[in-house]
């Protein structure tokens, strides 16, 4: 039982056809073959070119060739628009010129994984500990409030002003998961009720935050908030004239995935964190406290998604509004697929945040140029997640060989397990 | 009926639990199926029953080859079974579950009652089965509802009846009465084929044993030979069935309990006025059928439990109602009686198994971060100390066998410095050889002048282990007696009767 055996065989498994890398990746096949099919199916150009074939006669090979003109303009848009557009690199790597606009593609990716990488850590923690934190957005918006109010309503130099500001974003997403956690430690009330509720609870605080206090943009009747001093944003990495809005809350970002690393894999509370979430009653025995785990466990994850809020607002917007991680632009919620995609390990969560932000950029990229609605990059993401959370479905599909120890791991269990 | 099982093997992908297994059980014999745990009695078992198919060999009754393609087609062809764990509504009259599924009608939708209750009685009196038909099953004692279930099979004519595991949950007096019904049943032509690992009932019934180890037979053997000869039998190598054990000199009083009163998860007392003393260097073994509130006084020993009154005290230290947490540093060494529930996190490793109860404890954690070089070296060193059988330390728990799981936690437990240990259960579903070895680990302990309390339904675990034997029923101390004391006696008081109890 030699260190180099355990190795070797800790990466056989990981590489093993049912390991959690392997049915990712399959996955993410599987939602774009997916989503070629919508296109197909919604685009006329095509259904007409396989219609023609019969009507008029017309060459099958032209049918696949304009299926895989357009199905390849989609996906090569989607590609180009989230990552990099090798011609424009090219151009750049030869004349050293236009760096701003190829870069601008990576750059909106990580801006919009960078929020998303912290919520998520915050909800994977939760999920590690058999918590279904579904107030993750509620959270972020809390934090939000707090880190704005401080972000434009005080003022002092950057290197206290900005540390202060994601301080209290922090405060503001513990305030709003300490009230779920200590219910749920204290009268047993059930978490993803009282979340969902309390959601709501704080998206009406938003409104009359940036609608009836000082928060509220001096003048205005709009729901929107002051700007936040420059001293309290975090500013892009390459400056505002670059254009490129990746910015320090990336820093940001990182350390919460080593913290997140460090806490769940080698900190003595994220052990009691993990041997509650996989054995509550054993945890007991083994003398951990299980209120103080509950209440511990929501104010970690609350301020992480408090944190998150800050830094979307601080990074990109600078005030909030009444829409403020409202609807589509919910990460919270984006955050808890993420966390299951990610399968609740910190690597996990940034390579899946990662994926969600090129899609999610990548997709508005692609409306622009072809013309194919955004929702099909929501369709592939919600697609990648199903088959994720389905493993024995790819299993079956690809009639995969399970590897000799481990058997098909669930992501999370259910609600109430 | 004549059963004949030739050459039937039964895989699970590479797994293969049956390797051409042959028995033949003739009219009127008691036939021992003798075997550990996952040697493939109950796979066998299933698919004589219909409810596997065998990859190869068949299935002959009197002659005839038989394939079934479900249960129903085995009680049809007169094969009845008696399941480990009942299937009776507990609601229903002995009657209405007799007759379930197959009820005798007058005319249409009206079930014959009467004609149904008459059968029972002639069938309980024909083999002393001793049944009132017209008693709600759930008030009636496990052996009894034991005897419904073999009534249920024989109404529905069957020749063979299987019964797997039957004695687990019975008093002794009551597997003597079990006893008394197989033979009688024998002698009346029906053929039984009667599942076991332990010892002694096979000697005691069987006609013909037939031994079962990892999936093929190894022979059959006389119930004349010696326990000795059929533990190695059945384990594959010589098996010391009786524990070392050092002269009883028991010290000062480690751990005591007065008047304890717990309930249990429905509010009713289920442990009602115990009290206990336990001696540095001796085992208190506490014996008792199944749920007479063992389990409720071991959880509200380890702090799991809320006490209602009374005291618990521990090396002086009053632990009433304390916190797991304080109960574990008080000293307590805890083998918690269901180890997947309580005792392991199954999808952690081994390694982290081996600490799960003091990860923050010098030195495998400093400033609440965890020192993983600590918790390697204290996993290697346990796995050779206690010959825990894992590829590697980073294993999940899951993949051990039972008795290996077992081992992890006894090896825990018995690694800190402890002042009591308290094993619940602590050999149930293990194999011989895993017994043995977590028989010895507490005598070990014991004989280092340590206390401990062994509880377990077990009465040959009760007896190997004990230096003296506390007897439980219905939540209160029946007696507290000598291991020097016969087996029926403490079976009488396992069943309340305290009459004869003798105190030491």
């Amino acid at each position: 039982m030699s260190d180099s055996t355990n190795r070797l065989s800790s990466l056989r498994r990981r590489f093993s056809s049912t390991s959690p890398i392997t049915i990712a990746f399959i996955a993410l096949i599987l939602g774009l073959v997916l989503g070629a099919l919508i296109i197909i199916f919604t685009t006329p150009v095509i259904l007409n070119s396989w219609r023609d074939i019969f009507h008029s006669w017309s060459s099958p090979w032209r049918a696949v060739k304009i299926t895989a003109d357009n199905v390849g303009a989609a996906y090569r848009s989607m590609f180009t628009g989230s990552i990099i557009d090798p011609p424009g690199l090219w151009h750049s790597l030869t004349t050293g010129k236009g760096w701003d606009a190829t870069l601008t593609p990576i750059s909106e990716t990580l801006t919009y994984a960078t929020p998303l990488i912290i919520a998520s850590m915050g909800v994977g923690i939760a999920f590690q500990t058999g918590i279904f934190n579904i107030g993750a957005n509620g959270q972020a918006v809390l934090g939000g409030i707090a880190g704005a109010t401080v972000g434009s309503m005080l003022h002092m130099p950057t290197i206290i002003h900005i540390p202060l500001t994601l301080l209290a974003g922090l405060a503001g997403g513990v305030i709003a998961g300490a009230i779920p956690g200590l219910l749920k430690a204290y009268t047993g009330a059930h978490e993803v009720i009282v979340t969902i509720m309390l959601n709501y609870v704080v998206y009406a605080f938003l409104l009359f935050a940036v609608l009836s206090t000082p928060l509220q943009q001096p003048g205005q009747q709009n729901d929107i908030s002051r700007m936040m001093d420059p001293s309290s944003q975090l500013a892009p990495i390459f400056g505002v004239a670059s254009g490129l809005r990746v910015s320090y809350g990336i820093f940001v970002a990182a350390a919460v995935v080593v913290f997140a690393w460090w806490f769940l894999d080698r900190s003595s509370l994220g052990f009691d964190f993990r041997v509650t979430g996989a054995n509550p009653t054993a945890a007991r025995a083994s003398g951990i406290n299980s209120r103080a785990i509950m209440v511990l466990v929501f104010l970690i994850s609350g301020g992480l998604a408090g944190l998150a809020g800050i830094v979307q607002a601080a990074s990109t917007t600078h005030f909030i509004d009444g829409g403020f991680l409202i609807g589509n632009a919910g990460i919270g919620f984006t955050a808890i697929t993420v966390a299951l995609l990610g399968r609740n390990r910190p690597m996990g969560i940034v390579w899946a945040s990662l994926l969600f932000a090129a899609l999610g950029v990548g997709g508005r990229s692609m409306q622009a140029s072809t013309g194919i609605p955004l929702d099909l990059a929501t369709i592939i993401q919600s697609a990648v997640v199903l088959f994720v959370a389905t493993p024995v479905l790819v299993k079956e599909i690809f009639r995969l060989r399970t590897s000799p120890t481990a058997t098909v791991q669930l992501a999370t269990k259910g609600w109430n397990s | 009926m004549r059963l004949e099982l030739r050459g039937i093997t039964k895989r699970f992908g590479s797994f293969t639990a049956n390797d051409q297994i042959s028995i033949t059980v003739e009219p009127g014999q008691i036939h021992c199926l003798l075997g550990e745990n996952g040697a493939g009695k109950s796979t066998l078992m299933n698919v004589l029953f219909g409810l596997l198919h065998p990859d190869e060999g068949e299935i002959i009754i009197d002659g005839e080859p038989v394939k079934f393609e479900d249960s129903g087609e085995a009680v049809r062809r007169g094969i009845g079974m008696v399941h480990q764990h009942f299937m009776l509504v507990p609601v229903f009259t002995v009657t209405e579950n007799v007759v379930l599924g197959f009820e005798p009608t007058k005319s249409i939708n009206r079930v014959d009652y009467k004609k149904a209750t008459d059968d029972i009685r002639r069938v309980s009196k024909e083999f002393n089965l001793d049944v009132d038909p017209d008693a709600i099953v759930e008030n009636l004692p496990v052996g009894l509802q034991q005897r419904v279930e073999i009534l249920k099979s024989l109404s529905h004519d069957a020749e063979l009846l299987i019964l797997d595991e039957p004695t687990a949950v019975l008093t002794p007096q009551e597997i003597d009465a079990l006893m008394d019904i197989m033979r009688s049943l024998a002698a009346a032509g029906k053929s039984i084929l009667f599942i076991t690992h332990k010892l002694k009932e096979v000697k005691a019934v069987a006609d013909v044993i037939t031994v079962i180890r990892q999936g093929r037979v190894v022979g059959t053997a006389q119930p004349t030979d010696s326990e000795g000869e059929l533990a190695s039998l059945m384990v594959g190598r010589d098996v010391n069935l009786t524990v070392e054990k050092s002269t009883f000199t028991p010290g000062e009083e480690v751990f005591e309990i007065r008047d304890l009163v717990v309930r249990d998860d429905r509010g009713l007392i289920a442990v009602n006025g115990v009290s206990l003393d336990v001696r540095a260097g001796e085992i208190l073994a506490l014996a008792g059928v199944q749920g007479n509130g063992q389990t409720e006084l071991v959880e509200a020993i380890a702090g799991m439990r809320h006490v209602e009154s009374g005291t618990i005290t521990l090396k002086g230290r009053n632990i009433t109602n304390a916190s797991p947490r304080r109960v574990l540093d008080a000293g307590l060494g805890h083998i918690p009686e269901d180890r997947h529930r309580d005792g392991l996190v199954l999808s952690m490793s081994v390694a982290d198994n081996l600490v799960l109860n003091t990860p923050r404890r010098a030195p495998f954690a400093k400033h609440g971060s965890r020192n993983l070089a600590a918790v390697k070296e204290n996993a290697e060193r346990l796995v050779q100390e206690f010959d825990i059988r894992t590829t590697s330390i980073y294993e999940d728990a899951s993949s051990l066998s039972g008795g290996n799981q077992q081992k992890v936690i006894v090896a825990r437990e018995l690694s800190r410095p402890l002042d009591f240990l308290m094993a619940s259960q602590p050999t149930r579903g293990l194999d011989v050889g895993s017994i043995e070895y977590v028989h010895k680990q507490i005598v070990d302990h014991r004989n280092k002048g340590n206390a401990s309390l062994i509880v377990s339904s077990e009465l040959d675990e009760v007896l190997a282990l004990g230096d003296r034997i506390a007897v439980m029923y219905a939540g209160k101390i029946s007696g507290i007696v000598d291991p020097s004391t016969s087996r029926e006696a403490i079976g009488l008081l396992m069943t309340g009767t305290t009459s004869e109890s003798e105190h030491v």
